[in-house]
């Protein structure tokens, strides 16, 4: 048996260039109106909670603040990060990895057990017994495939005006219209947060091994 | 050292690469007919997702914010303009004409006469920013009826009397949206006639799109079967000039 089945291999590479193209062109979609509010309207600087930096443009796409282009690629990249999100949930409830590797057990939640993890992740010991993964990484892929990921989608459905009809109750649960903007915001950068912890253990754990293995299969 | 400087040279060059094949790809004719294809996508999911009569989110009166932002033209620089607005619109007409069997002249008097329609909504900007505000007018479809809508109709565009950064400001829906039950013919916000800045004496309301859309200043509505050879083709005043989205439902 393979380490990475090919499902998840083909969808993290696609997910990977969707998930840079959507957030740099959303970097510059917020440099269109940088301030983020709560609740369902908000357009005066001091009505905001946050005063968002003006992001340069080596970070966002295109490389200068253009709205149109930044949401030609926005409006484009989020069907296959969309659709590729939902495929990947159905093979891995279909596949076993979600129930098998993912899945958090009773015992794994006591506190000493989640303090040992913690004190072995800080010492950069990675053996762990029994699972592929150990209690961190499970609830860290879980924030990001369970959270951040579909958050992404349903809060950028919910500030679409033309989708809102559709599901109403959805921008009434995130609170409002401009607190869905703020959490979409919110959510992208806890996967930039996750992304960036992601790169360094891969660099600090045999980054070539790692990234053929998420290639090739590798074995388990 | 010199190894932390070369990996972020890699690091540099690589999105540099990046950016600029990104460009490469928005520039090149297959990359645009993607995103127009996508755009097409999501105007389509939209409305099998939804009744097509379906209405945005419709708020209490508690809920107006309290002011509606003005953006975009403030004000129309003609003498005609400031001549009417001290006059209280008293020579402005809107004309209903193109695919039309009755072509139609209406004085503000007359559209304050129809049916009308009251509606506290939701006002999204494509630059993020929302607002909240109470609209009063007749129904597009109303006047649509009044005027008798010819079969080979496809689109209906809104003609301003505003120039913004010197170009013509105008938009265009298709004939769901113009249809649609909240696509008012406002002379109102909270309760008094339309405020300069927000349009005066009259602005679309196109509740399931974002702000562009929204024509202020209007001067006569257009019913046409293709929007080749208005304005630059594009369909509006931003998709001419900066390539918007013509579909801004997203």
């Amino acid at each position: 048996m393979k380490k990475h089945a090919l499902s998840t291999r083909v969808w993290h590479w696609i997910n990977l260039i969707c998930v840079t193209v959507l957030f740099m062109s959303g970097l510059n979609i917020s440099n269109a109106h940088r301030y983020l509010y709560w609740g369902d309207y908000g357009f005066a600087a001091e009505d905001a909670w946050l005063a968002v930096p003006r992001f340069p443009g080596w970070m966002t796409i295109p490389g200068h603040y253009n709205l149109a282009v930044a949401r030609d690629w926005h409006v484009l990249m989020a069907w296959p990060f969309a659709v590729g999100l939902l495929l990947m949930w159905v093979a891995m409830l279909a596949n076993g990895h979600f129930w098998r590797d993912l899945r958090t057990t009773r015992t794994e939640w006591r506190p000493a057990a989640v303090w040992h993890d913690i004190v072995q992740h800080a010492k950069f010991n990675f053996e762990h017994s029994g699972g592929k993964f150990n209690f961190l990484q499970k609830v860290a892929y879980g924030v990001v495939l369970g959270l951040f990921l579909p958050g992404m989608v349903f809060t950028g459905l919910a500030i679409s005006p033309g989708f809102e009809p559709a599901a109403p109750w959805l921008v009434d649960l995130l609170g409002g219209r401009q607190s869905a903007r703020t959490l979409h915001f919110l959510f992208a950068w806890g996967l930039f947060g996750f992304a960036l912890v992601h790169v360094g253990l891969v660099l600090a754990t045999g980054p070539l091994k790692q990234i053929r293995d998420m290639i090739t299969g590798g074995r388990a | 050292m010199t190894g932390s400087i070369r990996r972020r040279g890699f690091i540099a060059g690589a999105g540099a690469l990046f950016l600029g094949a990104c460009n490469r790809i928005a520039e090149s004719s297959a990359g645009k007919s993607l995103f127009g294809k996508a755009q097409e996508w999501h105007l389509a999911a939209h409305r099998s997702l939804a009744d097509r009569k379906a209405l945005a989110k419709e708020y209490p009166r508690s809920a107006i914010s309290p002011t509606f932002k003005q953006n975009g033209s403030r004000t129309v620089d003609t003498d005609f303009y400031r001549a009417q607005l001290e006059s209280g619109f008293a020579d402005w007409r809107l004309e209903v004409r193109g695919l039309v069997d009755t072509p139609l002249s209406l004085t503000l008097d007359q559209i304050r006469a129809m049916p009308q329609r009251t509606q506290v909504t939701r006002h999204d900007c494509v630059e993020g920013w929302s607002a909240i505000g109470e609209w009063t007018g007749p129904q597009l479809s109303a006047l649509l009826g009044m005027a008798g809508v010819q079969d080979s109709a496809k689109f209906v565009v809104f003609r301003c009397a505003d120039k913004y950064v010197g170009r013509q400001y105008y938009e265009s829906v298709d004939l769901v949206d113009a249809m649609h039950p909240q696509t008012i013919v406002a002379h109102s916000l909270n309760g008094e006639p339309l405020p300069e800045g927000n349009g005066a004496p009259l602005r679309m309301r196109i509740e399931r799109q974002l702000g562009y859309k929204h024509a202020k200043y209007l001067a006569a509505i257009e019913v046409v079967d293709s929007l080749d050879g208005i304005g630059e083709g594009k369909g509006g005043y931003w998709e001419d000039r900066s390539g918007y989205q013509w579909y801004a439902g997203m």
